[in-house]
C-alpha cells in the first residue's frame, strides 16, 4: 500500500518537472536606428502635367522628404536607394521580401501617385519585411501644390505605426527671423514647415517682435511687439493677417502663451518695476490677476490639463521655477539647484517641464519632472534659451547664439533641436538667423 | 476477499496508468541531462584556464597586440582561442584569426557581444533600483519590492537550470535577442508592457512557429501600443534566427517562451 502511494507521489513529481517550459526574460533591447527602405513612389503614366513642378520626379521627391524626416528623428536609418533591387511599381504591388531583407531593411515604404483632374492622389504601403506582411496602407487626395504636406503626413503615419507615438512632421514652426548687424537687428515674425521649407514672413520688420506662440488650432499666433515704444502682447490671425493688441493694460505686457483649450492668453504685466501673471479670456475679454507678489513673476506656461501653471520668479532672491494651481493658489518652488532657472514650458505629455538654466556663465537646456525632481541637463552652450516642445513631447527646439567679437562680428542666432534623451542634437535650416521658436501642433489631426 | 481484490485491481491499474503517462519522459531524462555542467562553470568564471601550449600562447598574444583588439570585459571568452588550444597556429590559422578580428571590428557585429553581460553580474555592479531610490527617497519602498521581485525571478531561473538552459546558455540567448530588438520608444511605460511569445524551434535554432500568448490584447481598443510592441518583439526573434541555442538537448529547448518587457528600459 505504501509503495503504491510512493509510486503515485513520485510519478506526479516527474510529471511536473517534465512539463516545465523554458522561459527567458528579455528586458532590454537596442536603440539603434531601425533600417528602413523608402522606395521612390511610382508615378502613374496617366498623370497630367502640372506647370508649377515636374511631375515625373514627384515620386522621388516625396520619398526624399519622407527619408529626411526619418533621418532627423535619429530613430530610423533610411537605406541608400542604390542598393534597391526592385522597381517601385512592382514593389508597391508585392515586394520580393527576400530582396529587401538582403540589404538588411526591416521595414519598406512603397507607394504610387496619380495626378488627374488637377487632383493629386497618393497611396502608400508600409511593409514589415521580417514578417512579410503589410502593416499599413493609406491613400490621400489633395491639390498638387500640397505635395510636401502629403509627404509629411505619410511620414507621420509610418512613424506612428512603428514607434507607437504620434508623429510631428506635419507641423510648422513660428520664429523670429533676424537680419542685419547685432546693434541694428531687423526682427520679423516668420513661419516655416518643420523641415525648413515654405518660409513666410508675417510682419515687415518695422517693429521689434519677440516670443511668438501658436494657439492649439494653429490659426493664431500671440507674440510681443512694440506699440508706441511700449512692449505689448499681440494676437495675429495667420489666415487673415488681422492683428490686435491683447487687453487694455496700462503698462507693458510680455511673455504670452495660450491656455491648452485656446480660450485664454496668459502673460506677464509689468508696472512700477513689479511684474505679475495675468490671464485674459479671448471671448469675454475678462482679465484675471493670477499672482500677486512684489517680485518679478514671468514666463507662465499651463500644464496640458490646464489645472496648473509653471512660471519663473525671483521671489526667493534668485530666479527659480515655481508651480501653482491655475487660480494662483498653492504656489510651490520646484527648483533648488545652484544657478538660475527660467523659461519653463510644460510638456504636451504633462510629465516633464523644459527649462533654461544659467550656471557659471553657461547656458543649459534641460528637463525635469513637474515636481522638480529628475533634473536632466540636455545641452550646454555659450548662449541658448527658449525651449519649445514638439507636439508629441519627444523633441525640444530652442535657439543658440554665438559670441561676437568687440566689433559685433561673428554673431549669429540659429535654431537647434534635441531629443529629450539628450541625443540627436541638430541644427534646423532657416533662411535667415532665427530665434524664439514655437512648435505648432500637428496640422492634420 | 472481493473487496481486497477490487482494491488490488484499482491500485494496479492506477500504477499502470501513471507509468504509461510518465514513462516516456523518464526515458528522455538521461538524454536531457548531459554532463555539461562542469563546462558551463568554466564559462561563468572571470578567467579561463584553458591550457595553451606556451609557444602557442606567445604567438596568439603577439597577434592580439598587433591588432590592438578591443574586447569587452563582459564578452565571453573568444571561441577561436578554444578551437586550437594545443598546437601552434600555422600561417593559415593566422589568416583565419585576422579574418575573425576584421569581422569583430565591424560595429554591427560587435554590438550583440558587448551586450552579452550576464544580467546577474550587472545587478551586482549597478543596481538601478538603488540609484532611483537615492534620487527619490519616496521610491525606496518601490525599489524594495522590485528587488524582491528580482529575487523571485532569480530563483525561477535557478529552477530552469535544473531542467532548461544553463545560466550561460540563457545569457547567450538573451544577449543575442537584446541586440536584435529595436524597442519602440513611444510606449506608455506606466502600462503593462509584457509580451509573451512562445516559440517552437528547429534543432538548428531556426523558428518553426511563433505565437503571441496574449493575442487578444493585440486588437483591444486603447491598447494599440501592445500591437506595436508585440510586432517589434516578433521582428527581433525573426531577425535573430538562428537563435543561439545549445548544440545538444534539443528536447529541452524545442519549445521556449520569451517574455519581452521594456518597462525598466523605457523608465530608465
Amino acid at each position: 500500500m505504501k509503495k503504491i502511494f510512493f509510486a503515485l507521489v513520485l510519478s506526479l513529481f516527474t510529471l511536473q518537472n517534465a512539463y516545465g517550459l523554458i522561459t527567458v526574460d528579455i528586458t532590454r533591447g537596442n536603440l539603434d536606428p531601425l533600417p528602413i527602405a523608402v522606395s521612390p513612389l511610382h508615378v502613374d503614366s496617366k498623370s497630367e502635367k502640372i506647370s508649377s513642378f515636374e511631375t515625373s520626379t514627384l515620386g522621388e521627391e516625396i520619398s526624399k522628404i519622407v527619408e529626411k524626416n526619418f533621418k532627423s528623428t535619429g530613430l530610423f536609418n533610411p537605406l541608400k536607394k542604390d542598393s534597391f533591387v526592385q522597381k517601385p511599381d512592382i514593389a508597391h504591388l508585392k515586394p520580393r521580401f527576400e530582396d529587401w531583407r538582403l540589404i538588411k531593411a526591416q521595414a519598406l515604404v512603397t507607394g504610387k501617385l496619380l495626378i488627374i483632374d488637377k487632383k493629386l492622389k497618393v497611396e502608400f504601403r508600409l511593409w514589415d519585411l521580417t514578417a512579410a506582411k503589410e502593416m499599413i496602407a493609406l491613400s490621400f487626395t489633395t491639390t498638387p501644390n500640397n505635395w510636401r504636406r502629403v509627404a509629411h503626413i505619410i511620414s507621420d503615419k509610418i512613424y506612428e505605426r512603428l514607434t507607437g507615438e504620434t508623429g510631428y512632421f506635419d507641423t510648422r514652426i513660428a520664429y523670429v527671423s533676424e537680419t542685419g548687424p547685432k546693434n541694428r537687428r531687423v526682427k520679423k515674425l516668420a513661419l516655416m514647415d518643420q523641415d525648413g521649407f515654405n518660409t513666410k514672413y508675417l510682419t515687415l520688420g518695422n517693429e521689434l517682435v519677440l516670443t511668438p506662440r501658436f494657439n492649439p488650432t494653429n490659426q493664431l499666433v500671440t507674440y510681443l511687439s512694440y506699440f508706441k515704444n511700449m512692449p505689448r502682447v499681440y494676437l495675429l490671425d495667420i489666415e487673415t493677417g488681422v492683428q490686435e493688441v491683447v487687453g487694455n493694460f496700462p503698462g507693458m505686457t510680455f511673455a504670452p502663451r495660450f491656455s491648452p483649450d485656446g480660450k485664454k492668453i496668459i502673460m506677464s504685466f509689468a508696472k512700477d518695476g513689479n511684474s505679475d501673471i495675468y490671464s485674459m479670456d479671448l471671448e469675454t475679454r475678462v482679465v484675471e490677476q493670477i499672482t500677486k507678489h512684489p517680485s518679478i513673476d514671468t514666463s507662465p506656461s499651463y500644464s496640458p490639463d490646464g489645472k496648473y501653471i509653471t512660471f519663473n520668479s525671483d521671489r526667493s532672491g534668485l530666479q527659480q521655477i515655481y508651480v501653482m494651481r491655475s487660480d494662483g493658489t498653492q504656489v510651490k518652488r520646484i527648483t533648488h539647484g545652484s544657478g538660475l532657472y527660467g523659461t519653463p514650458v510644460w510638456s504636451p505629455r504633462g510629465d516633464l517641464i523644459a527649462f533654461t538654466k544659467v550656471r557659471k556663465g553657461r547656458f543649459y537646456i534641460g528637463v525635469m519632472r513637474s515636481d522638480g525632481t529628475g533634473e536632466r541637463l540636455l545641452t550646454e552652450n555659450f548662449y541658448q534659451e527658449a525651449p519649445s516642445w514638439s507636439p508629441n513631447g519627444r523633441v525640444l527646439i530652442f535657439y543658440r547664439e554665438t559670441k561676437s567679437d568687440s566689433k559685433g562680428k561673428g554673431f549669429s542666432a540659429k535654431l537647434w533641436s534635441i531629443d529629450i534623451t539628450g541625443y540627436n542634437e541638430r541644427r534646423l535650416k532657416t533662411e535667415t538667423d532665427a530665434s524664439d521658436p514655437s512648435w505648432s501642433s500637428v496640422l492634420s489631426k | 476477499m472481493t473487496k481486497s481484490l477490487l482494491f488490488s485491481f484499482i491500485f494496479h491499474s492506477l500504477v499502470i496508468f501513471l507509468t504509461m503517462l510518465t514513462l516516456p519522459f523518464m526515458m528522455r531524462e538521461p538524454i536531457d541531462l548531459p554532463p555539461i555542467v562542469s563546462v558551463e562553470l568554466i564559462e561563468i568564471k572571470d578567467k579561463t584556464f584553458i591550457p595553451y601550449a606556451p609557444k602557442a600562447r606567445k604567438i596568439i598574444e603577439k597577434v592580439k597586440d598587433e591588432k590592438k583588439r578591443v574586447v569587452s570585459e563582459q564578452a565571453p571568452p573568444a571561441a577561436k582561442a578554444k578551437e586550437k588550444p594545443d598546437r601552434i597556429p600555422m600561417p593559415e590559422d593566422k589568416k583565419e584569426i585576422k579574418e575573425l578580428l576584421k569581422k569583430k571590428q565591424n560595429p554591427e557585429e560587435i554590438k550583440p557581444q558587448i551586450r552579452q553581460a550576464s544580467e546577474f553580474e550587472k545587478e551586482e555592479l549597478f543596481d538601478t533600483n538603488e540609484i532611483a531610490a537615492l534620487i527619490d527617497k519616496a521610491k525606496e519602498e518601490q525599489a524594495e519590492t522590485q528587488r524582491k521581485k528580482d529575487k523571485l525571478t532569480q530563483s525561477s531561473v535557478k529552477n530552469s537550470f535544473a531542467q532548461g538552459l544553463s545560466l550561460s546558455e540563457e545569457d547567450a540567448l538573451r544577449a543575442q535577442i537584446f541586440g536584435c530588438w529595436s524597442v519602440p520608444l513611444g510606449l506608455p511605460y506606466d502600462k503593462n508592457l509584457l509580451v509573451r511569445i512562445k516559440l517552437k524551434l528547429k534543432p538548428d535554432g531556426r523558428i518553426l512557429k511563433s505565437e503571441i500568448l496574449d493575442h487578444a490584447r493585440m486588437n483591444t481598443p486603447g491598447q494599440s501600443f501592445y500591437k506595436i510592441l508585440a510586432e517589434s518583439a516578433l521582428r527581433a526573434v525573426r531577425i535573430c534566427q538562428p537563435l543561439k541555442v545549445p548544440p545538444t538537448g534539443y528536447e529541452r529547448w524545442k519549445e521556449i517562451q520569451l517574455n519581452f518587457d521594456p518597462t525598466e528600459m523605457l523608465k530608465g
